[in-house]
């Protein structure tokens, strides 16, 4: 009784500035309602070496003030024409957005203009939100139990390079070592017209969007976009371990990573998305299955694709996570054990009968319904256009998931060994 | 630099229609509010339960009940109910607190039948398997112990506990023993005598036909029948702000402050006054509170202002995490804001700049499937009527700056609020004992 596969047939234009500057919309009329997002293409895998944080301590900036506007009424101008707003910085890009009514879709193109085009960047700005950050790492990591595990302590376990395995929250010498000329330079370098995909969704025409974003935008200088570096790693074939102690968790824990296959080939990498699925989601995976329902070891059981869990909007390289949150009766080698077994089950026989088919089902409703909201779909559109010049995969989506084999799925799993793979323990306690 | 330009100002605002609401009481007493919106091809449940009950027992048994409803019925098992869900692109959470049972989900359009029949075996025959309920047991009381570790958590306890003392709001977790002392007997016995159509409210929004929904639901959940009716939460008692008190946690990078206090209700005619006093004291990004103790001083990442509105009593929390180092700094800062907030009036353009963003979340909440179908049953939860969408705004439009003050005097004056702070008492009790009067448990 598998649902039968369900699509979505968005309208997508899309234009492009002089600058480099390029632009998505999508019109839907339904609710008098607009989504603007930009996203820049400069993440923490970019910061230099002596400024961890610097990417997401740029955020921050980002929301000080620029030529028109003075330090706070960036959020004054969106909440104070009904949106809302807010930025976030991930490994491979940083994005930007507001939802406000549409009557407001001109004042949102002008924000996101103004800063784009000249954001302001003085000391006191600086110091007071290298403060806010810090606050910011005190509440998610330093204050609360299982803080930054594992998306901050996996990535020095899995990979060697600076860019991929060091701590994009920042440690506190770096925030407070940063300075007005570090941001100047990053802002010159990543923030270009061209190095930007501006998406546009809802209550608005494409004509009238193009009007405003040529009248805001169009005269930004433009600048030389930097190219992407390859991040990519050599493979690992002797298991990795790491050991992090925290003092605030009552039981102990673990994760598991294993690099996989470049982001960029759909083909080759969705089925490492529905492994992590087939995997883990739900009652119905095969490691809540064993370890939940069966064995009764564990306290949870998760896993995704990338280190943020943002399966659609990374790029190279990549990893599956698995982790398990488990009682300190449970030896985690029986948790490890398991996992190793269910694992090589899986390369062994196959998925079973209607397994695929109920996996994709799932997935793609999860998918339409982070659709659904116009802020959803900018999003999307954005990170596609950016990283595959493709914003039409939005709608393309379902039908790739379900076109992967149940044979690639199975090819996917007999790569996860634990040879391959970065195992990470969380110990509650003191360090010893 | 480059130069000042000119803000463009807003267009002419395109207003919401107000949703089109098939609303009908089924013959076994269960009420269905049903809407279409077809975004997406998918439908999102909202099924509300009334689940008072009182004492920590209680909360063990509705917590678990709700933890294993879906862990078996008489026809399938736990893995066959988390199979049909996949299979239907289904999910489906139940949760509960002191007023009610939420089961919550959504499905794709085509596989709306098959979740209908799953929902309603699990009303009629959900089995409470021995096994599955020792396990989930003991697996709750690991979750607990997790969730207790946290701060937030901490300070919540201790503040609903020294507001509402025994009355049920006073205890939102059960204790581990309390956990650890049920019998699947008291789910199947609970479920029988609670989980009734008779007061319940299940709304539907998405890519279905309305009328057609309701028939559906009409047919698939007519076996679901019961001769008792739902319980409502018993009366508050009066609110007695009392001394702040002082939990430690030892070493604690940050302090975790709340206060909380009584508010008007949504249909109270004050509430329209109150949630503006808020906005502008701390309720959203654009407020006193955040411009001075984040984006001024940097002593936190953010403070949150926020009515809660459970039905026997609606409450207002501040809620803030400071760097240990400014903890009096900060809650001198916020003392400041609440007093003035409270005796000085705001300013024409504060008002009408939250009175914007107020009206403004209201559209955009109901924008998505998932959005207007929460909104839509807290409505209706909360014995408002789905024409709140059109009447509160008039009612924000109206509102004065006396209002506001009047407002703000009665349910914001910082010695109305019950106070709880959890932070590394060797460090902070000092600086603070000049500050505010508090206790140490």
């Amino acid at each position: 009784m598998t649902a039968s596969p369900q699509r979505t047939a968005l309208e997508i234009d899309r234009f492009s500035l002089d600058n480099g500057l390029r632009v998505v919309v999508s019109p839907d009329a339904s609710s008098p309602v607009v989504a603007v997002a930009v996203y820049y293409d400069v993440g923490m895998r970019s910061e230099p070496e002596g400024r961890t944080g610097f990417a997401h301590l740029f955020e921050h900036l980002m929301f000080q003030g620029s030529a028109s506007l003075g330090k706070t009424e960036h959020f004054t101008y969106v909440q104070g024409s009904g949106g809302t707003l807010n930025g976030s910085t991930h490994v491979d890009y940083t994005n930007y957005y507001e939802v406000l009514p549409s009557n407001a879709a001109e004042l949102a193109l002008f924000l996101e203009a103004d800063r784009m085009r000249s954001v302001a960047l003085t000391q006191d700005n600086l110091d007071n939100q290298v403060a806010v950050v810090q606050n910011e790492i005190r509440v998610n990591v330093q204050n609360r139990p299982y803080g930054g595990f594992p998306w901050l302590s996996m990535p020095p376990v899995l990979y060697d390079s600076f860019a991929n395995s060091h701590d994009g929250y920042g440690s506190f010498v770096d925030l407070e070592s940063a300075t007005l000329d570090d941001a100047r330079q990053f802002f010159d370098r990543y923030y270009a017209p061209g190095n930007a995909v501006l998406t546009v969704v809802g209550d608005v025409k494409t004509e009238q969007v193009q009007g405003w974003v040529e009248e805001h935008f169009a005269d930004i200088q433009a600048r030389k976009t930097p190219k992407r570096p390859s991040f990519a790693e050599k493979p690992m074939s002797i298991e990795r371990s790491g050991v992090v102690h925290d003092r605030l968790a009552p039981a102990p824990a673990v994760a598991l990573a294993w690099r996989t296959t470049d982001p960029a080939d759909f083909e080759t990498y969705l089925p490492y998305v529905v492994l992590a699925e087939v995997l883990t989601d739900g009652d119905a995976a095969r490691l809540q299955d064993r370890l939940l329902l069966r064995d009764r070891s564990v306290t949870s059981v998760g896993g995704y694709l990338g280190i943020m869990g943002d399966s659609y909007d990374a790029r190279d390289p990549t990893p599956l996570m698995v982790e398990v949150h488990h009682p300190e009766e449970t030896p985690v080698e029986n948790v490890v054990g398991a996992i190793d077994e269910e694992i090589a089950r899986l390369a062994a026989d196959g998925l079973a009968g209607d397994e695929l088919a109920r996996t994709v089902a799932r997935m793609t409703a999860r998918y339409l319904r982070e659709l659904d909201p116009f802020m959803g779909r900018a999003q999307q559109l954005a990170v596609f256009e950016q990283q595959r010049a493709r914003a039409e995969l939005v709608n393309e989506l379902p039908g790739l998931l379900d076109s992967v084999t149940a044979e690639s799925v199975q090819a996917a799993a007999a790569t996860l060994r634990p040879d391959n793979r970065a195992r990470l323990e969380l110990r509650p306690g003191d360090a010893p | 630099m480059t130069a000042s330009r000119p803000v463009p100002a807003l267009g002419k605002a395109r207003v919401s229609k107000v949703p089109t609401v098939a609303d009908v009481t089924l013959p076994n007493g269960l009420r269905v509010l049903a809407v279409r919106r077809t975004g997406v091809p998918l439908v999102e449940l909202r099924l509300r339960i009334p689940f008072a009950g009182k004492g920590d027992g209680n909360v063990a048994r509705a917590q678990l009940l709700g933890d294993t409803l879906l862990s078996g019925t008489d026809s399938r098992d736990a893995s066959q109910i988390a199979v049909d869900l996949q299979s239907l692109g289904g999910q489906l959470h139940a949760s509960n607190d002191a007023d009610r049972l939420s089961i919550s989900g959504s499905v794709l359009s085509s596989g709306f039948g098959g979740m209908l029949d799953l929902l309603g075996d699990l009303l009629t025959a959900a089995s409470y398997p021995k096994e599955e309920v020792f396990a989930e047991r003991d697996r709750l009381v690991q979750e607990l112990a997790i969730h207790r570790s946290q701060a937030s958590v901490v300070a919540r306890e201790a503040l609903l506990r020294r507001m509402y003392g025994e009355h049920p709001y006073g205890r939102e977790l059960p204790s581990a023993a309390a956990v650890a002392d049920v019998k699947p007997g008291q789910l199947r016995a609970l479920h029988a005598k609670r989980v009734v159509p008779a007061g319940s409210v299940l709304t539907i929004v998405g890519d279905v036909q309305p009328a057609k929904a309701v028939a559906q639901i009409e047919r698939k959940l007519a076996g679901w029948t019961a001769a008792t009716k739902a319980a409502t939460t018993p009366k508050l008692p009066k609110h007695v702000p009392g001394l702040a008190l002082l939990l430690d946690r030892p070493g604690a990078v940050q302090t975790t402050i709340r206060m909380a206090g009584p508010a008007p209700a949504r249909s109270s005619s004050e509430y329209a006054a109150a949630s503006l006093a808020n906005m502008v004291f701390g309720g959203y990004f654009s407020s006193r509170w955040t411009a001075n103790i984040r984006e001024d001083k940097g002593y936190t990442y953010g403070g949150h202002s926020v009515f809660e509105h459970p039905p026997a009593g609606s409450r207002l929390t501040v809620s803030v995490d400071v760097a240990t180092d400014v903890t009096a700094p900060s809650v001198l800062e916020t003392l400041y804001e609440l007093g003035r907030i409270a005796t000085v009036p705001v300013s024409q353009d504060e008002l009408d700049q939250a009175r914007r963003y107020a009206i403004g979340s209201l559209q955009l909440g109901a924008a998505s499937q998932a959005g207007l179908a929460s909104l839509i049953s807290m409505l209706v939860g909360a014995d408002l009527g789905v024409d709140y969408l059109r009447t509160f705004p008039r009612q924000l439009e109206q509102v004065t700056v006396d209002e506001v003050l009047a407002a703000a005097a009665t349910w914001m004056a910082p010695t109305r609020l019950t106070t709880v702070l959890v932070g590394d008492v060797k460090t902070v009790a000092a600086p603070l004992e000049g500050l505010i009067a508090f206790e140490r448990e």
